[in-house]
């Protein structure tokens, strides 16, 4: 999932990848880097994913050095949209473009499975997702500051972990900003705990 | 969705029911909480010709034990009764059903009959299509003795959140609270629920 926040955002992913039942890697980075300050949450095929993102990665590193400037957010999510839309018979790639550029600050883009690109303040995706649109829209309020921003993401990828087979593992956190990328890992042992029951 | 409070139950239902794909709406104000006896009640879920049929059996069921125990039935009675029907016909049958109530012995509880004739007693419990957009906001808003007006006002919201992503799911809410005392209804139309940050 992916936060604005004013002057930067907050990506979060959760850090399981399975095959079938078995739990391939319990420790997958899926924030990946794309430029600087513009990175990506991964979700759908592992393959997939990786495969437009060191495409775009590349497509924009060049378009970065012709213009002499860092890109914008929305060039990196165009291109990520350009490429899911062109092949979404053969792709399964639900991908969150997020950043910081000088002209509209923090940034995110959704391009769901099919090849939409739509900017949204807040967005969640992937398997464990669907958990968590209550908490989202019961929780998130405009105008939060980076450090709550982090623990709503917190809050809400341990939620979807704790309910989704597919989802599991150590929650990764990064935030974005003018100042540059920070980024935390929160083990399993230290995230929110919720009422059992 | 059914919660236990400290002295009563809240269940509320939302009232939207849809063919499979392509999916329609038949009916946007569709009652899915059903009285099979004077304090126990049942929220239904999966195909509602199914379950229909089955509270129909169920009732009749219920009512002939209450008279032979001379006695009002026990919640897990009523539970037992829709889990048999539900595990016997498992393979013909699509319908879930949440049941909550009070009796004397117990005191409040939920019971949760699944798909397959599962049954478990819960203190929270959420079903049908939209239930899966509010798990992560019923696990993290939930706690143990809450109030009667903190139950309401929670599974109103709840509700509330779950219509509002799910395309099937919406209408009205229906919310009914058991107590020793009695029953008591509450319907919230669509346009009077709680409205959230992005509406």
């Amino acid at each position: 999932m992916a936060v604005e926040y004013d002057g930067g955002v907050v990506i979060g992913a959760d850090s399981r990848t399975t095959t079938g039942a078995y739990i391939a890697n319990r420790v997958t980075d899926k924030l990946t880097r794309i430029h600087d300050k513009i990175y990506c949450c991964r979700s759908g095929s592992a393959a997939d994913t990786q495969a437009i993102a060191e495409i775009v990665a590349y497509q924009l590193g060049f378009h970065s050095i012709e213009l002499d400037e860092p890109p914008l957010v929305e060039t990196a999510a165009n291109l990520f949209r350009a490429s899911c839309y062109r092949y979404r018979e053969e792709l399964t790639a639900g991908i969150l473009v997020a950043g910081w550029d000088k002209r509209k600050g923090g940034q995110v883009y959704s391009v769901p499975i099919g090849g939409m690109l739509v900017r949204q303040p807040v967005s969640v995706g992937g398997s464990g997702s669907t958990y968590i649109y209550g908490f989202m829209d019961a929780n998130y309020k405009p105008g939060m500051n980076k450090e709550q921003c982090m623990e709503i993401t917190a809050a809400a990828l341990s939620l979807a972990m704790e309910r989704d087979g597919s989802s599991g593992g150590v929650v990764r956190l990064a935030s974005i900003s003018e100042e540059g990328v920070e980024r935390r890992v929160i083990l399993g042992n230290q995230l929110p705990k919720f009422s059992t029951h | 969705m059914e919660k236990h409070c400290t002295d009563s139950r809240v269940k509320g239902v939302s009232t939207g029911v849809s063919k499979p794909a392509p999916e329609y709406v038949s009916s946007k104000t569709i009652n899915k909480v059903i009285q099979v006896h004077d304090r126990i009640f049942c929220c239904m879920a999966g195909s509602l010709a199914d379950a229909q049929a089955v509270i129909k059996s169920a009732k009749f069921h219920l009512s002939f034990h209450s008279v032979q125990m001379e006695s009002p039935p026990q919640v897990i009675a009523a539970a037992s009764v829709l889990k048999d029907l539900c595990y016997k016909n498992k393979d013909e049958l699509q319908a879930g059903f949440l049941t909550a109530g009070w009796d004397k012995k117990n005191g409040p509880q939920v019971y949760v009959v699944s798909l397959g004739g599962m049954l478990i007693s819960q203190q929270v419990t959420i079903g049908g299509s939209g239930s899966t957009y509010i798990y992560g906001y019923v696990d993290a808003k939930y706690k143990p003795n809450m109030t009667k007006e903190e139950c309401l006002q929670f599974a109103t919201n709840a509700l509330a959140l779950a219509m509002g992503r799910d395309n099937v799911s919406g209408g009205v809410a229906h919310l009914v609270v058991i107590t020793e005392k009695g029953v008591e209804h509450v319907v919230v139309p669509g346009d009077k629920l709680p409205k959230f940050h992005d509406e």
